[in-house]
């Protein structure tokens, strides 16, 4: 029973992974860049939702849509203003600016907001749930987690393989110039890209510090960095990749904390990261890029 | 007749590579016109100049009366200027039918009208139609290459720009390559033709320029040239 209880709330963990990586993955896949700065957008969300729930007494569920559109809003903009003006500039010059976003928010939120860690009141009022006669008892943020999860991997799993859209998406990550030769506006895909990958970012940031309720500037940055590795694991670029990945990390993650070291978990995680890529080197699900003459 | 596509004084660098040297040229409505010349000669970067997917260093493209050379390649695609890539460049992870679609992609005309288009392009290359629903990245070559000239009919297109539509196919491909191309001219859509095969894109076109390193050397009506005696030593190996 114990392991059932570390299982789910490893499933949980993972899913927020599963739903930061998405943002890492479609990015990189479209945009063929790695935004480093997606995790601190999680932390401006959790702020947004912070301030709107427990300051000014906002619902809670109209708070996590205020901050997605705040992390849309963020997102797009860091875009157009950080990256698009690199587009053709070299990936190294990309990611070391992406890593410039992410403190230039983190020190702005630092400043707007100081170092001391808030309260995260959770946005789920919901009661436990108790199951085999209370040995088995699941929190309602654990189960809500992992039910959005599942919600928006149906979701964007339809939208990206049942519409027009989703389709130039894909396009575009397969072949930029052939994209533009269909008519399909690149920077415009890469926008709602970046949208997505946001707006997700936020209900990430809602889950997380719901069940994790401190709140700093940096609370961003190591659940984007192990997001990243999730998208790695499962394979970058690709979107159930990006799900498997951050599932696998979380469970992972829950049990060797629980059964081998506390201290040690982290270090166990990035270690299957590197068999993982010794084995597969694109990762789970990743794709052999295939490059025809 | 109307002239359609006009380049003028066009220049290309690639970096400090001048790759298109004052290249001027222009294809009347209705027409095949085909450029030759040997590999690095410069058909390509002028095919890329003229969809938008480079950008001139000077001199201008127009095209039913807009100004192309200074528009985003999405736009030139809306005016109906369509390009079938050099390499076919398919999208390998989406099927057949998603591909057309794609080609489809900026239309506004209706279901109707691009449902008759599908019929099109499926009647003009039945093999399309069989494996509609398989991943493009399983055809052959010449499948390949059928699904990228089918995917920019599908965007209606009163110009279709051809790069090397031969390159990789067997004699026999290529052969069905050309008589595609001519049977869409006779549908009405004009034609340019970027290719090495000289002896083939000289058949079929009404007009030719040939383009070396980054210049026209020469031009004139194609069966003009395919008599002249330095295009045949040079492209057509005559003696």
């Amino acid at each position: 029973m114990q392991f059932l209880s570390y299982l789910i709330n490893g499933i949980s963990l993972g899913s927020v992974y599963a739903l930061i990586a998405l943002g890492y993955t479609m990015v990189y896949g479209i945009a063929k860049m790695l935004n480093f700065a997606h995790g601190d957008v999680i932390m401006i969300g959790s702020y947004v939702i912070f301030f709107a729930f427990s300051t000014f007494g906002m619902n809670p569920i109209l708070s996590v849509i205020l901050a997605m559109i705040v992390c849309t809003i963020l997102g797009v903009t860091i875009e157009r203003l950080a990256y698009r003006p690199l587009r053709e500039a070299p990936s190294l010059a990309v990611l070391i600016t992406a890593i410039g976003v992410s403190y230039l928010l983190q020190q702005v939120a630092q400043l707007l907001w100081s170092s001391n860690p808030k309260n995260f009141k959770s946005v789920v009022s919901l009661s436990p749930v108790t199951l085999f006669d209370g040995q088995l008892i699941i929190s309602a943020e654990t189960i809500v987690t992992i039910a959005v999860c599942i919600i928006i991997m149906i979701a964007l799993t339809a939208f990206i393989n049942h519409t027009s859209t989703g389709h130039a998406m894909l396009a575009v990550s397969e072949d930029r110039g052939a994209a533009q030769l269909m008519g399909i506006n690149v920077n415009a895909t890469i926008s709602l890209t970046f949208a997505i990958g946001s707006a997700l970012a936020a209900v990430a940031g809602a889950l997380m510090c719901s069940s994790y309720p401190t709140l700093m500037p940096t609370t961003g940055s190591m659940p984007g960095i192990k997001a990243f590795v999730a998208a790695v694991f499962g394979g970058i670029g690709s979107i159930p990749g990006a799900f498997l990945g951050g599932i696998l990390l979380g469970i992972i993650e829950n049990l060797s904390k629980a059964y081998i070291s506390t201290q040690l978990s982290d270090a166990i995680v990035f270690l299957v990261l590197i068999v993982v890529l010794i084995v597969k080197p694109t990762g789970l699900l990743g794709k052999k890029v295939n490059v025809k003459v | 007749m109307a002239e359609l596509l006009s380049v003028k004084n066009l220049n290309v660098y690639y970096g400090s590579i001048h790759a298109i040297k004052n290249v001027s040229f222009h294809v009347d409505e209705g027409e095949i016109v085909t450029l030759i010349g040997a590999n690095g000669a410069g058909k390509t970067t002028t095919m890329h100049a003229i969809s938008g997917l480079l950008k001139p260093s000077s001199g201008e493209i127009d095209y039913c009366g807009h100004v192309i050379s200074k528009m985003e390649p999405h736009k030139i695609v809306r005016l109906g200027l369509a390009q079938v890539p050099e390499g076919r460049r398919v999208f390998s992870g989406l099927t057949v039918q998603q591909n057309l679609q794609m080609g489809a992609y900026t239309r506004k005309d209706g279901k109707e009208a691009i449902q008759n288009d599908y019929d099109m392009v499926f009647d003009l290359l039945p093999r399309l139609k069989e494996r509609r629903n398989q991943p493009a990245g399983t055809l052959s070559g010449g499948e390949q290459q059928m699904l990228a000239v089918g995917r920019a009919l599908m965007c209606k297109p009163k110009i279709l720009l051809l790069d090397e539509p031969s390159m990789g196919l067997s004699p026999l491909l290529v052969k069905e390559i050309f008589k595609i191309i001519r049977d869409i001219n006779r549908n009405g859509v004009t034609v340019l033709l970027v290719e090495q095969n000289a002896k083939m894109a000289l058949d079929i076109a009404n007009r030719a320029y040939v383009l070396e390193t980054g210049s026209i050397k020469m031009e004139g009506e194609a069966t003009e040239l395919a008599n002249n005696i330095e295009v045949r030593k040079a492209y057509l190996g005559c003696e």
